[in-house]
């Protein structure tokens, strides 16, 4: 035994047994090993794929969301625009709040503190407390830095036009996603890309760090739109007014400008405010001027009389007997509401008359008078683009009786959509042609179109149209002072559950100026029931007040004196349909 | 004056053990700074752990003064009063996120089992040096009731990780006192076959613990969640550590307990795999010092003391690092001078300085 330091005293020889401490020393050799071991296989071996695993614990791509594009009028004024807002949400369980700091939360989220604890009280990860909160007032929340509250960036959409344009621009989902009118027609458009950028975040989702942008987010294209906001503004402003003069159900406005075809004005009543959609009715969402067909009426008979010209059957000044103002076509009779013996082609427009209709289009074969309305636009979606757009009824001719093209010859057994018919009005309103139909704002430059009739055809409806806003016409109410008007007043009766009822859509299509047209203007009122039921009492003066105010609007030459026309004669009632 | 001041200097180190000093030191400056590096963005715990560490070291230096004798003298109370307190607190305890460890005394609460890790392996000592003369087999049944009464009592509270340093303690006592190795290879095989029934006896939490051990994935959010958050701390550390302060699982909070038990998952990230093996160095140097204090220890009592201590501060650096890198279950044992807390900072230097008070008062004897 090797001389130790206090080997003086016999009891320090005790030792512990040597194998016992080798034992243990053994052990602890075997326990460094292994922790050193154990060690290396983490960080050397299986380092790269720990890293990649913390990593992902902390590195989050997060969605850094577009903005969609605005929706303006043709003149560039906002239609709707996307605000950037802030929603609130909150995992639960990390929330945990002192009673002041609750009541500032519920404060500054605009709820009841008992709302806000019941939000909180619920069993999930995740719960929205308020969407799409101003900026500022998140701020202020975040500045409170409470556990468990965090806040997400949304766009909130706001339509500046409110009402005025609801039925046009349509609206968007809490998603931001398009789901009414333009908003849903251009969604891909409007719709921008989101982007990604690469933040670190700590175990309870906060944001420690900004590592940088993967890819920027792509905002939305803007659409400008053909609208013009103060022609839009007229028609409805003048729809709504006289749609409550007359105690009427509904109605509906359009305005097309002549040479593009592009939708200047688009309205309907009722609608709604898209800014606040908490109460919506379907009578309110209802984009009648597109969704909603009705039978025309008289407004139809200036297709027929085109038609005959057309076909070299009738001149302009050709006489038609329309004695007694009866026509018994199988077992079925036809009436004028004024008998007026012989009149001409252009007179059986002017006064409207039924019967010498039905004797023109009598002259036609199912066949020539079908590929007419076929042609026009009748029967099928204008494809404006919006959604729930409607063709209409247009039965094939095959089986049309004689009765029926009767009727059709002057609006009735056939149902259209207003956008259709003011569509279909603008043949008159160019040389001939139909134009294709545009929401957007055209590059100028002219538009073609079909072409449907001949020039001279036109020029002598369009005459025929004027006189019927002249004295002895059916729609002296319709003329606008300074400029001469083509038009066609209409009063159907409405078919409800089958059979025609005392119900009426009264309404007017016309154009002006009759010498150059610039605009179509479409105006149809549903159910007026104040005393007045005629087209040229109802719609006629509504025409006549948004002609006149959209044309001043675009600057358009007078084309004839400013105080011609005035003298208005006695009103030809119009010929009620069957 | 110089010599004055040399002479108070020396009267006051008098019985502090060098080699162990520096080296408690070092691991306590390694453990700082990582406590620092672990809780300085939210609430930085070193100046209480400084705190900690003043106490800790006037208990040792106290301790270290004390002659063995007089420590005997503790024994048969300190370990009687334990016992007590274990039976009141099985009794009356305080229930904490399901575990009876705590007695309630008035203004605080107080965790028995903590003495239990001094007391037992005093009273062993005590009890194996009073039959020194003759030790017969019954003194080992005698001995094992000694350890196996308190270890139930803590292994019931549930406290898994008390119970296996105070079991450790003990063992290592009877294991040096000469526990006949076949004793000890039939125990070990009653051990294993016991297995199957200590399995049945396991609390469902802790039973979870081992199996997601072996399978740490199999619940990722739940019991896996520890192991998982400081495998990948230690493995993305690499071989040289992402340096100090730059731990990203510390620092982004995913690593739980992380200036308690899973220290070492950060000192881990860190530092790497040459922070690792220079920490287990010290602990190895420390570990090896306490052994040639307790080889050299001059009376059974301190001897069996010294290495019930030694077996300690290795039981608890073992199953700590264990744990944290996935190889042992997750147990709440503390890493000796490295993991914050002041109790058991204090437990740590009361072995010291027992170590200490026994390599120092040898030359009372030559006196």
């Amino acid at each position: 035994m090797k001389p130790h330091k206090y080997t003086e005293s016999p009891v320090l020889h005790l030792k512990l047994d040597a194998w016992r401490s080798r034992a243990i020393v053994v052990l602890l050799m075997a326990a460094m090993v292994s922790l050193v071991g154990r060690s290396f296989y983490l960080q050397v071996i299986n380092n790269d794929f720990l890293q990649e695993k913390g990593e992902s614990r902390y590195r989050r791509d997060i969605e850094v969301s577009a903005s969609r594009g605005r929706i303006t009028d043709r003149n560039g004024e906002v239609l709707a625009i996307s605000t950037p807002m802030k929603s609130i949400w909150a995992i639960p369980s990390d929330v945990k709040l002192a009673p002041d700091q609750s009541r500032a939360l519920a404060q500054l989220l605009d709820l009841e503190q008992r709302e806000l604890n019941r939000k909180l009280a619920t069993d999930r990860n995740f719960v929205f407390l308020q969407r799409q909160i101003p900026p500022d007032a998140a701020d202020r929340i975040a500045a409170l830095k409470l556990p468990g509250i965090h806040q997400e960036k949304e766009y909130r959409r706001y339509y500046p036009s409110g009402e005025m344009t609801a039925h046009i621009v349509g609206f968007t989902g809490v998603d931001a996603k398009g789901l009414e009118g333009v908003e849903l027609a251009f969604q891909n458009q409007l719709e921008g890309k989101n982007g990604s950028r690469s933040v670190i975040k700590d175990r309870r989702g906060q944001i420690v760090e900004d590592v940088g942008s993967i890819k920027p987010p792509q905002d939305g294209r803007d659409i400008q739109l053909a609208l013009d906001g103060k022609i839009q503004y007229l028609a409805f402003s003048t729809l709504k007014q006289t749609v409550t003069d007359n105690a009427a159900k509904a109605g509906s406005v359009v305005v097309l400008d002549a040479k593009s075809g592009e939708v200047l004005a688009l309205a309907n009543w009722p609608t709604y405010n898209p800014n606040n959609r908490e109460r919506l009715s379907g009578a309110q969402l209802r984009n009648r001027a597109v969704t909603d067909t009705f039978e025309p009426g008289s407004t139809m008979k200036p297709f027929t009389a085109a038609l005959a010209l057309e076909k070299g059957k009738f001149r302009f000044d050709s006489l038609i007997n329309t004695a007694p103002g009866k026509l018994t076509i199988g077992t079925a009779t036809i009436s004028d509401a004024h008998p007026h013996g012989v009149l001409t082609l252009a007179q059986v427009i002017q006064k409207s008359s039924n019967v010498g209709t039905a004797k023109v289009a009598g002259t036609f074969a199912p066949k020539e008078m079908w590929e007419m309305f076929d042609s026009v636009g009748f029967g099928k979606p204008p494809r404006l683009g919006f959604p729930g757009e409607v063709g209409g009824r247009l039965r094939p001719y095959a089986h049309w009786r004689p009765i029926e093209q009767a009727t059709m010859s002057y609006g009735h057994g056939i149902a259209v959509s207003l956008v259709q018919m003011a569509r279909a009005y603008s043949v008159f309103a160019t040389d001939g042609e139909l134009l294709p139909l545009s929401l957007t704002k055209l590059p100028p430059g002219p538009v073609t179109g079909t072409r449907i009739f001949s020039p001279q055809t036109v020029q002598e409806v369009r005459t025929m149209l004027e006189m019927a806003t002249q004295p002895g016409g059916t729609a002296p109410k319709a003329q606008v002072p300074g400029y001469r008007v083509a038009g066609k007043t209409g009063t159907a009766y409405k078919i409800e559950n089958g059979v025609y009822a005392r119900k009426y859509v009264a309404s007017f299509i016309g154009l002006a100026p009759a010498s150059d047209p610039r605009l179509v203007v479409a105006v149809m009122i549903d159910e007026p029931s104040n005393g007045r039921h005629f087209g040229g009492d109802v719609a006629g003066p509504a025409f006549s007040r948004i002609m006149a105010g959209a044309l001043r609007t675009l600057g358009v030459p007078h084309d004839a004196p400013l105080n011609s026309n005035l003298q208005v004669a006695q009103v030809v009632a119009e010929p009620e349909g069957m | 004056m110089p010599t004055l001041i040399n002479r108070i200097l020396n009267r006051l180190s008098e019985h502090l053990d060098g080699p162990l000093l520096v080296i408690a030191g070092l691991l306590l400056l390694i453990g700082t700074s990582t406590v620092y590096s672990a809780t300085y963005t939210t609430l930085s715990r070193v100046p209480s752990q400084i705190l900690n560490i003043t106490t800790a070291f006037a208990v040792m230096w106290l301790v270290a003064r004390t002659p063995p004798t007089t420590l005997m003298r503790f024994a048969v109370p300190l370990y009687v009063v334990g016992l007590a307190l274990l039976v009141l607190v099985f009794l009356f305890g305080v229930k904490v996120n399901g575990a009876r460890r705590w007695l309630s005394i008035g203004f605080t609460r107080i965790q028995p089992s903590e003495i239990m890790k001094i007391a037992m392996p005093l009273m062993l000592a005590w009890y194996f040096h009073k039959h020194e003369a003759a030790l017969r087999l019954k003194h080992y049944v005698v001995a094992a009731l000694i350890l196996a009464v308190p270890f139930g009592l803590i292994a019931k509270q549930p406290d898994l990780g008390t119970a296996i340093l105070v079991g450790a303690a003990g063992f290592f006592v009877i294991f040096f006192a000469g526990l006949s190795w076949k004793v000890l290879v039939g125990l070990l095989v009653a051990g294993a076959s016991a297995l199957p029934f200590l399995w049945n006896v396991l609390h469902d939490y802790q039973r979870k613990r081992v199996l997601t051990l072996l399978d740490p994935s199999s619940d990722p959010l739940g019991a896996g969640y520890h192991i998982i958050q400081s495998t990948i701390a230690i493995g993305s550390g690499g071989a040289l550590g992402k340096g100090w302060l730059n731990g990203t699982q510390t620092h982004l909070e995913f690593i739980p307990e992380r200036h308690t038990d899973f220290i070492f998952a950060v000192f881990s990230e860190e530092w790497g795999l040459v922070g690792n093996i220079v920490l287990l160095v010290l602990y190895f140097l420390l570990i090896g010092r306490c052994l040639v204090i307790a080889t050299n220890a001059p009376t059974l009592f301190s001897r069996l003391l010294a290495a019930a201590v030694t077996g300690s501060f290795f039981t608890c650096v073992f199953v700590n690092m264990g744990m944290v890198s996935g190889i042992l279950p997750v147990v709440g044992v503390p890493l000796p001078f490295m993991s914050y807390g002041g109790t058991a900072l204090v437990t740590f230097a009361l072995g010291l300085g027992i170590l200490m008070s026994i390599q120092t008062h040898r030359m009372l004897v030559k006196k």
